[in-house]
């Protein structure tokens, strides 16, 4: 690697390394997130996962003769939080279209989407990169029918059909291709589900398939002209993401290094090889003679309604993010850790209102939630919602460090109890004696104590000063662990004569 | 044969009311007719005489009891687009096979819940597509009108074959009907009887086998005007089922039938005098704005300047529409399968083996414009001549009130006589298909019989919803030319 180029990497750590030098990843992302709903978008029918095969399915979905699609507000209003979420344009009208193509599990023959004219335009996303926050532009969300699904393993000579999605929700969420490595790939989604998931517009569950992503993607010599795209579709997981376009970015350099050309296809990713295969060329590609459905009239809705739907969202990730800085001091890493969940963040909120001082204790607070809490909670397997341990319980432990009436250390022990067995956390210090000792004259005489009984570490630690923590353990050793520890230390500090 | 099945439905409304006869006598008369007609007409493919039999007791238990309803007790036809519950439905498609519907049509259920009766299912071009019920997988329908001495077989007009000819054979009071490009107005003007397609959106279309959603409309197809206005006071009404459906109110049509058309403001559009117009349909329609003068209307020439753009752009919309709505017909779920090598050879087999020429003759066409490459040519442009002829009509309503045209360029012709000719086929929509592409009602209403023998219509335009004025205008007619009724019955065999 040359001078320049050495410079170059440091410039953009996300270039891929070829054999002819450096590649710059361009990525897209086209995501389907199921719109959280009762019914599906032009039926009444329900939208329940799970259930019997065909038990949530209406005439309409069965594309019976002489049926015709009713749009669902519920799922345009749902379509608009988001849009709003993603500070979006929205559009006060938009069209259904039809898409044609034959499939079985297609029961009409087309699925209605949005093609001309999305119910929203451009947004953005800002992700946080190791470069910094980055935005990633939104080019458009449009409201879409889910297919059925198609079961081809239950019987030796016939496919099976399952309509119960038929016809559920999806917004398809395109971004513009600003991406430029894995990771930020797979922040853009990761912050995308935080968003549907703060609105209550997607549940973001992405092993059931309510959330999941075609990935566009191309090379280039950093700099240079776009390359050809390979799109790989219905990647369902965050992890796959990842995996997929490490492995089709370097498939494409090998193919453009060894002096071939990048076929615009579509493929797939298989998690079990890791690698993607070609689904359908670009010839095979279908013409899906989109017009518009003119069963539906176009979509018309006033900026009231806009403005209305507007006042009911919630605050979203960045904006609690930057309260919570601003508020409490956190840290930019512990506060992205806090709202990266929506119920994370509520339970952190419900913390800081029971509280009596949130200016002194809310950093602490925050510390405490995040090590220890979310730590146990990882380590069990258990959901914020689960927690042994209700926000109250856990600002009051931090209230009793904030007053210094235990010691860090203590508060463990009180955490331990108070996740195994419950009850009140200022009742349990007092109960069992676990208030950290401020009062200097006992203090002063374990420190005497301490030094009448060792002669030879008090020569020692004068000599080298640095030992004085092995009197401090001793101190506390002796207190049970509950004297102030910096009392402690200015205590021996001065009776050893040590600066 | 019995003379109850000769009363028009308003007539034969006031007989069950008066209890001159019952609901019962009266079904009984139609199955009777059905029995003895229906295989030299062929205009229903499946009667159904227990339902109707069933139905005409719970109405004479209904009237004896002083419950009756608009449509008490009266018997009607039913055309085969409408999904009846239980009852087969077909679109006289072989693709459909013995497809039983679950569910109830709105309109049909309307009828029904005004305690209409019915007789059966009624004949019609497979998918309502054709102009002579020629395309039906159930064979065609003979109209019972034929040419002065002669007992050449003539068409019923199409795609309503079964409905117009029902109509004229006395087979039912009343027919349910569809119009699309002239399915309703066309055969009406065939067989002697009114036909009434009401504006877009007027009435549901909830259960009506899909041909092109944005052209197609349910509407009647009766004896006389009155008929009519009674007949679509049931079926017309706002459906949430139906987005297309609109919230409008639905006047009484019959109140205001006899008022006069004083002051009506007639419009006669030049560029439907087209050329090769036949004398005898000019004399109709010179003749027509005759009797309206004499009501006491005034009568405008106007101009519809995008009337010859209409035939055409139709030809391109309602195949484009049609191609995508019969896309459901795959052989998966219902209807017929022909089961093939793999996935994509049953669906090719089934459709091939399904549908009919015509069928797949729009099928591709509506394929084809709707293609990547061909849309903006086709569909697009299709669309903006939709556009400007809405305009023309808007513009004309500043200056007139209806629109009066002939109904069809000629009057029935023989089985055989156009079906190997498309383009000729589709040439008998060209005064029709401009109202479909508009959304606007139009009504066809007998005038006349041409020199060969059968009948004769003239059709009248409206404003978007106001079919009041319409069928008031179409009274004036009726009255003036008397109504016109099939000489002699010799299909009874």
């Amino acid at each position: 690697m040359n001078v320049e180029a050495k410079a170059a990497e440091a410039a953009n750590p996300n270039l891929i390394q070829g054999a002819t030098g450096d590649w710059e990843v361009i990525i897209g992302l086209e995501v389907h997130a199921q719109v959280n709903s009762h019914a599906k978008l032009f039926s009444g029918a329900s939208t329940e996962f799970g259930g019997a095969p065909n038990a949530h399915v209406s005439l309409v979905d069965a594309a019976m003769p002489g049926m015709l699609p009713v749009i669902n507000e519920e799922c345009v209003a749902q379509a608009i939080r988001t849009g709003l979420g993603l500070k979006a344009q929205i559009n006060l009208r938009s069209v259904f279209d039809r898409k044609n193509y034959f499939y079985p599990d297609l029961p009409q023959g087309y699925q209605i989407s949005q093609f001309k004219s999305p119910i929203v335009g451009e947004g953005e996303i800002e992700i946080d990169t190791d470069g910094g926050p980055k935005r990633v532009g939104i080019e458009r969300l449009h409201l879409e029918q889910d297919a059925g699904k198609s079961i081809h393993d239950q019987h030796p000579e016939y496919s099976y059909v399952d309509l119960n999605r038929s016809g559920v929700a999806l917004m398809e969420i395109v971004s513009r291709p600003d991406m430029r490595s894995s990771k930020e790939a797979q922040a853009y989604v990761t912050k995308l589900r935080t968003i549907l998931r703060y609105l209550g517009t997607c549940d973001g569950d992405m092993e059931k398939g309510n959330l999941r992503a075609d990935v566009n993607v191309s090379v280039r010599k950093p700099g240079g002209e776009l390359g050809t795209r390979c799109e790989i579709k219905n990647v369902n997981s965050i992890r796959f993401i990842g995996q997929a376009i490490e492995v089709e970015a370097r498939r494409q350099i090998d193919i453009i290094e060894d002096g071939g050309t990048i076929d615009q296809e579509t493929r797939l990713f298989d998690p079990k090889s890791g690698q993607t295969r070609s689904m359908r060329s670009k010839e095979e590609a279908h013409d899906y003679r989109y017009f518009p459905d003119p069963d539906l009239l176009p979509l018309e809705f006033d900026q009231a309604y806009v403005d209305e739907l507007a006042k009911g969202l919630p605050e979203l990730p960045d904006e609690k993010r930057a309260r919570f800085i601003k508020e409490y001091g956190l840290s930019a890493y512990d506060a992205g850790v806090l709202v990266a969940e929506r119920s994370s963040a509520d339970y952190f909120e419900a913390v800081i209102a029971a509280l009596d001082d949130p200016a002194r204790d809310g950093k602490l607070a925050a510390n405490w939630v995040i090590n220890e809490l979310f730590g146990r909670l990882n380590k069990e397997g258990t959901a914020i919602e689960d927690s042994p341990i209700s926000a109250a319980q856990l600002a009051g432990i931090a209230k009793l460090i904030g007053s210094q009436a235990i010691s860090g250390k203590i508060a463990k022990d009180l955490f331990e109890i108070v996740w195994s067995e419950g009850g009140d956390p200022a009742e349990i210090v007092e109960a069992r004696g676990m208030k950290q000792v401020t009062d200097t004259s006992a203090i002063e005489k374990a420190v005497d104590e301490v030094i009448a009984a060792n002669p030879d570490q008090v020569e020692k630690v004068k000599a080298k000063p640095t030992m004085i923590g092995w009197f401090v353990g001793q101190v506390m050793k002796a207190s049970g662990g509950k004297a102030n520890p910096q009392a402690v230390n200015e205590i021996l500090k001065k009776r050893l004569g040590i600066d | 044969m019995s003379d109850l099945t000769k009363l028009t439905l308003a007539a034969a409304r006031e007989g069950l009311q008066k209890k001159e006869f019952s609901a019962e006598e009266l079904t009984k008369a139609f199955c009777e007719e059905i029995d003895a007609g229906n295989g030299a007409i062929n205009a229903y493919v499946l009667p159904t005489p227990e339902i109707a039999l069933e139905q005409a007791r719970a109405a004479d238990a209904r009237i004896a009891k002083g419950e009756a309803r608009t449509l008490e007790g009266l018997p009607l036809g039913i055309k085969d687009l409408f999904c009846t519950k239980g009852v087969r439905t077909t679109a006289c498609s072989k693709i459909l096979d013995d497809f039983k519907p679950t569910y109830e049509s709105t309109v049909t259920q309307n009828l029904w819940d005004a305690g209409a009766v019915m007789l059966g299912k009624l004949n019609n071009d497979e998918f309502a597509m054709g102009s002579s019920n020629e395309t039906s997988a159930f064979g065609p329908v003979v109209n019972p009108w034929r040419r002065t001495g002669s007992d050449a077989k003539l068409v019923p007009g199409g795609s309503s074959g079964g409905s117009s000819a029902a109509v004229a054979a006395d087979l039912c009071l009343a027919a349910t009907a569809t119009d699309t490009g002239g399915s309703i107005r066309q055969p009406a003007a065939l067989t002697g009887t009114v036909g009434l397609k009401p504006t877009y959106g007027r009435c549901s279309r909830w259960g009506i086998v899909a041909f092109a959603s944005s052209l197609d409309q349910a509407g009647p197809i009766t004896k006389s005007v009155e008929d009519a206005a009674l007949m679509l006071q049931v079926m017309a009404g706002q459906d949430p089922k139906d987005s297309t459906s609109v919230d409008a109110p639905v006047p009484d049509y019959r109140a205001s039938l006899r008022n006069g058309i004083k002051g009506l403001r007639v419009g006669v559009p030049k560029e439907y005098r087209v050329a090769g117009m036949s004398a005898e349909i000019d004399k109709l329609w010179e003749q027509g704005i005759t009797w309206l003068e004499d009501a006491g209307a005034s009568v405008h020439e106007i101009s519809l300047p995008h009337t010859k753009y209409a035939l055409p752009a139709y030809y391109i919309v309602a195949p484009a529409e049609a191609s995508s709505n019969l896309a459901r017909y795959d052989g998966v779920r219902y209807g017929m399968r022909q089961t093939g090598s793999d996935l994509i050879d049953t669906y090719e087999q089934t459709r091939a083996a399904g549908f009919g020429r015509e069928v797949k003759r729009r099928v591709l066409i509506g394929t084809y414009v709707l293609s990547a490459g061909y849309y903006d040519a086709y569909y697009l442009k299709a669309q903006k001549v939709r556009t400007l002829i809405k305009r023309d009509f808007d513009e004309a309503w500043d200056k007139v009130d209806v629109v009066l045209t002939p109904t069809t360029p000629s009057p029935a012709f023989a089985f055989g006589e156009k079906s190997g000719d498309p383009l000729a086929m589709y040439l008998e929509d060209i005064f029709t298909v401009t109202v479909n592409m508009a959304g606007l009602p139009g009504l066809s209403v007998p005038a006349g019989l041409s020199t060969e023998g059968p009948p004769l219509g003239l059709q009248l335009i409206g404003k978007p919803f106001d079919e009041e004025t319409l069928l008031r205008t179409g009274q004036v007619i009726e009255d003036a030319a008397g109504r016109i009724v099939v000489p002699s019955h010799w299909w009874r065999g």
